[in-house]
């Protein structure tokens, strides 16, 4: 037995690794084969049956996504019986869709809408039959409208395959066959962690994150309002893609120009508030670590990353006895916003009631996370609204300006300054390596020895990543470090975050600290990032973000200026009481279902 | 007037000589009983009619730590309930089939599937297991252990991959083929599934032997058959009869003097109407391509006081219902009929409709992903054909 097949399509030879489906085999030759159930992140459905071919000797016609390539096929890719099948098949999911192109937040970015155009459906060839449905706004993040959903599955794969969540599945049989939850629940009543990973694989709009941009506009054209916005790390290295530019574009100052002529009083950074995390949390570690190797106190270890609200709702899910490994941190969306409406308020001297703090965002959950009844520190909403990456690309749309010539402008002052370390935030891996950066600095008196701070073990797409660093000549008042072999593992995707919790669970965890994200591949690859998304999509995003990091003139978090001046005229010290009121927060204990 | 069709007594007979027949497959070799069945021609009797003996050798041909095989006892077929009587009445013959085929494929593990509604035969099932294993253990020294698991009632569960689904505790959705069952399945182990009469049918083979049985039946539709006899009949209920029978011989004698048609094999299956009954044998041959009629052996007459249309529809509904759902040919193909001859009925529609119709179903035989979706068209364009004017007026 040989390890390659070779088959014939449209009349050309490809050689192919065995297991290989015919689509892949199409793929490899460039010929384009309609999909729709088909995500190459999930296993796969062969539900949809657009990706049907031809097979010589064989009557029916064969779905490609799912059907091997064995040697010796011959597949016809565009024969009359395959366009007409296809026709038919397309037909008949518009017959059972709710078309209304016209006022669909997907329009434009719609695999049905496309495939209907690209075959020239014709509407009047079936009659309806649509069901009746309501449109699901129970969640603070997520709109379900069944009424869009062409039954692929997607979500429901995605759910449980990458996020081990679960909480979207297939109800009824026949005509009556649905997308829901348990027990037919609403969105907000289920264990959804609000990640929005099902809405970046829905080919259609069927699932969309909640909007909230038409607020903001009115909050901009109040003159009594001051308006600011914090984008995140993963939103310069994806907006792009919403506005005419190739993946992996980095487009930040193009986009500070774009919101600021969209009329917001200030655009600030997101990465200052992670370089205050960084602090904060590595201060907390550093704390953990002390009260363990001095105190011999018996404090919940490994210590883990808390900047992903879909992460932290998961955790509280589904590992309720172990929220004492969270990090007391917020959220550098949550720290901001805090922040915001006191420090920046006083500084600025604008009355707190008066500022509308919006946060740009790659993510759903941090619709939900805003509006956690723990995140009003400030005295108000600490965040008011939290837009995704999409919803900023379609607020710069309609300002009509032409995003692609725009000329480049820097973040505002105050809370506008960061680092590097606050850029990586957005890949996996990179909270760690930001921390490392810092913590291993303020130990042992030295940079981390990577070359270029770049410690390379923690970045990439691997599910879980590890890494041991020696602590060694420590400065006086960390000497308990000496010696000591601090282990760490990077978890993305959270059904990696299931793997090491399982180890924490059983109380077999080997490491000190673990960093996790909801998402693959981190914030870029969040749900409220660019549609579509793929894991070279992903790469891209990534590769932008550590570039924009190597571009940076400084690379660690505690040697950002504004950082030092938040600590020495506001905070005063990292963990100190104005943090601990602030910055830090607890957790809840919530249901398994 | 003499019948033209053979009755034969098999499935039924005496359970004593079953005992000594599967003592006496016991000793032959695993090859030797695999020549035997493949010989016969035998064709599983759940409706996809594949040759068992096939079948057996490729899950033999598998190489795995652990095999199953399963019995399919789903039988949701409306109107059908032959298989609960081979349980009921023939027990012994069904276990023996499948100790036949867990020897010759090297399966130490059996299911009876057994539809929700026949949870009833339980206990007497499981006091015929128990017995079954006592004389595999003590005079054939064979480690074979049976279990019953019972459906959750829903006709697509019938479907070999989607039954093998559900028992591992899924949605029963039927699975993408490649790969087949033999190759991936109950816990990704090779899996015989086999219907219930198949396994009964493996055991009159055994007793029999090839050559005798295929003296039975015509052509490639060897042996015996149950037929499940309804509708307009005198005489419904079920019948063992000779496989390859001509139709207007059966409708002669089951018939109550006005059939004007017959639909061979359920809802799945294929109306006939009267002008072809001359025409028509029962058996996989050309007239009826057999292919993917699941649960064979249902026969329905219906006589000149039914409305053609009534049929169909009811026919439709129950597919719109029963379909799994995940594939959009049948999911929304089945809707669109029911809608459309609805339509057509009340106007709404003009009957070049029907035409768009019988497209559908061309579709949905080609791009349908289980037997369910790809067989709709054959109760469909039979009925519409057929009974054109009955449809449109
Ligand atoms: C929708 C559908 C329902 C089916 N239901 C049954 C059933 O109730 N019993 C059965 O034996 N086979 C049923 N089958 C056929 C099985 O998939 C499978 O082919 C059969 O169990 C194999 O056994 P055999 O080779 O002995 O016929 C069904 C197939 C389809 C597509
Ligand atoms: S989901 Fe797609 S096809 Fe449906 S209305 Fe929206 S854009 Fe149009
Ligand atoms: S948002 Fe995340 S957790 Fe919620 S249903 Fe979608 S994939 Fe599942
Ligand atoms: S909600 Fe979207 S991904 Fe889920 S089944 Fe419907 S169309 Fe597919
Ligand atoms: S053909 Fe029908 S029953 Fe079969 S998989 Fe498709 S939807 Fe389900
Ligand atoms: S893409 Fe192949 S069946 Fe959907």
């Amino acid at each position: 037995m040989t390890d390659t097949v070779k088959i014939k399509i449209d009349g050309i030879e490809v050689k192919l690794e065995k297991n290989a489906s015919i689509l892949d085999a199409a793929k490899q030759l460039n010929i384009k084969i309609p999909t729709l159930c088909h995500h190459e992140d999930l296993c796969v459905a062969g539900n949809c049956r657009v990706c049907v071919v031809e097979q010589e000797g064989v009557h029916n016609l064969v779905p490609s996504c799912s059907t091997p390539a064995l040697d010796g096929m011959i597949i016809h890719t565009m024969t009359p019986k395959v366009r007409k099948a296809r026709k038919d098949l397309i037909a008949l999911l518009v017959s059972e869709h709710n078309t209304q192109c016209t006022t669909c937040y997907r329009s434009k970015n719609c695999e049905l809408q496309d495939l209907a155009a690209e075959y020239n459906i014709d509407n009047e060839v079936y009659l309806s039959v649509l069901k009746p449905s309501k449109v699901d706004r129970s969640s603070w993040s997520i709109e379900k409208d069944d009424s869009k959903c062409i039954r692929c599955q997607r979500c429901v794969r995605t759910c449980a395959e990458l996020q081990h969540v679960n909480a979207l599945d297939v109800a009824y049989r026949g005509k009556d066959m649905k997308i829901s939850t348990f027990m037919d629940l609403h969105m907000n009543e289920v264990v959804c962690v609000n990640c929005g990973q099902c809405i970046i694989h829905c080919p259609t709009g069927a699932l969309t994150e909640r909007r909230y941009y038409d607020n903001i506009w009115d909050a901009i054209g109040d003159p009594k309002k001051h308006v600011i916005i914090n984008t995140a790390p993963s939103v310069r290295v994806a907006l792009g893609e919403t506005l005419g530019f190739p993946v992996g574009t980095r487009v930040t100052k193009k986009m500070v120009t774009a919101l600021k002529k969209i009329g917001f009083d200030a655009v600030l950074d997101t990465d200052f508030a992670a370089d205050v995390t960084i602090l904060e949390e590595g201060h907390e570690l550093l704390h953990r670590l002390k009260r363990v190797f001095v105190d011999k106190e018996k404090v919940s270890l490994p210590m883990i990353t808390s900047c992903s609200p879909g992460w932290v709702k998961f955790i509280e899910h589904m590992y309720p006895n172990y929220l004492s490994h969270l990090s007391t941190c917020k959220s550098p969306q949550q720290m901001f916003g805090a922040l915001a409406k006191t420090y920046y308020a006083k500084k600025k001297g604008i009355d707190p009631k008066d500022i509308v703090s919006v946060a740009g965002m790659p993510c759903s959950a941090k619709k939900y996370e805003a509006n956690r009844p723990e995140m009003k520190s400030s005295g108000y909403n600490d965040v008011d609204a939290g837009l995704t990456t999409r919803e900023i690309g379609h607020m710069i749309k309609e300002t009509g300006v032409d995003f692609l010539s725009l000329e480049e402008t820097e973040f505002d002052s105050l809370m506008g300054e960061s680092s590097g370390a606050g850029v990586i935030f957005g890949a996996t891996g990179g909270v760690m390596e930001a921390a490392l950066r810092t913590v291993y600095e303020v130990v042992t008196g030295r940079e981390v020895p990577f070359k270029n701070l770049n410690i390379t073990p923690v970045r990439g797409l691997k599910g879980v990543k590890e890494a041991t660093i020696k602590i060694e000549n420590c400065v006086p008042a960390f000497s308990f470090l000496e010696g000591v072999e601090l282990k760490i593992a990077i978890a993305h995707g959270l059904i990696n975050a299931r793997i090491v919790m399982d180890q924490v669970e059983k109380g077999t965890s080997p490491y000190h600290f673990i960093e996790i994200m909801a998402c693959p591949g981190g914030c870029i690859g969040g749900g409220g990032q660019p549609i579509p998304t793929n894991c070279e999509i992903r790469q891209k995003r990534i590769d932008a973000i550590y570039e924009e990091d190597a571009n940076m003139p400084v690379r660690k978090s505690h040697e950002v200026k504004e950082v030092q001046e938040l600590y020495r005229d506001f905070l005063k010290e990292p963990l100190g009481q104005k943090s601990h009121h602030l910055l830090h927060t607890k957790y809840t204990k919530r249901n398994r279902y | 007037m003499q019948s033209k069709l053979k009755r034969v007594d098999f499935i039924f007979s005496s359970n004593e000589e079953s005992k000594k027949v599967l003592l006496k497959t016991f000793r032959k070799t695993r090859e030797e009983i695999l020549d035997e069945l493949i010989t016969s021609r035998l064709k599983g009797r759940g409706g996809a009619g594949f040759s068992t003996g096939m079948k057996w050798k490729f899950a033999k041909s598998e190489v795995a730590d652990q095999k199953y095989i399963i019995c399919n006892a789903d039988e949701g077929e409306p109107g059908t309930f032959k298989d609960r009587k081979i349980l009921d009445k023939a027990l012994f013959k069904v276990l023996g089939g499948m100790a036949i085929a867990g020897k010759v494929v090297g399966a130490n593990k059996g299911f009876i599937y057994l539809r929700g509604e026949y949870k009833f035969l339980v206990p007497q099932l499981k006091e015929g297991i128990s017995d079954f294993h006592k004389l595999l253990k003590n005079e054939l020294d064979f480690d074979f252990n049976i279990e019953i698991f019972l459906g959750s009632g829903s006709y697509i569960c019938g479907e070999e991959t989607a039954l093998i689904e559900s028992m591992e505790g899924k949605r029963g959705e039927p699975r993408n083929k490649p790969p087949f069952p033999t190759q991936y399945g109950y816990l990704g182990k090779p899996t015989v599934v086999n219907n219930v009469e198949t396994l009964a049918l493996v055991m009159m083979v055994c007793q029999v032997e090839a050559e005798n049985f295929k003296k039975l039946g015509i052509h490639d539709s060897t042996g015996s058959k149950l037929f499940s006899i309804s509708g307009d009949t005198p005489k419904s209920g079920i019948y063992e009869l000779e496989f390859g029978m001509s139709l207007i011989d059966f409708v002669e004698e089951f018939g109550d003097g006005d059939t004007k048609s017959v639909q061979v094999g359920g809802a799945s299956g294929f109306c006939v109407p009267r002008k072809k009954f001359e025409t028509t044998t029962i058996g996989y041959k050309e007239d009826l391509d057999g292919d993917s009629l699941p649960t064979g052996g249902s026969m329905m007459l219906f006589n000149s006081s039914r409305s053609m249309y009534n049929v169909l529809h009811n026919y439709l509904e129950f597919f719109t219902n029963e379909s799994c759902g995940q594939c959009t040919p049948c999911r929304i193909g089945c809707q669109q009929l029911l809608k459309g001859i609805k339509a057509i009925k009340r106007g709404d529609k003009s009957e070049e409709y029907l035409k768009q119709l019988l497209e559908l179903t061309d579709t949905m035989k080609l791009t349908s992903k289980c037997g369910l979706g790809q067989s709709v068209a054959n109760s469909f364009s039979s009925i519409v054909e057929n009974f054109r004017e009955e449809m449109i007026y």
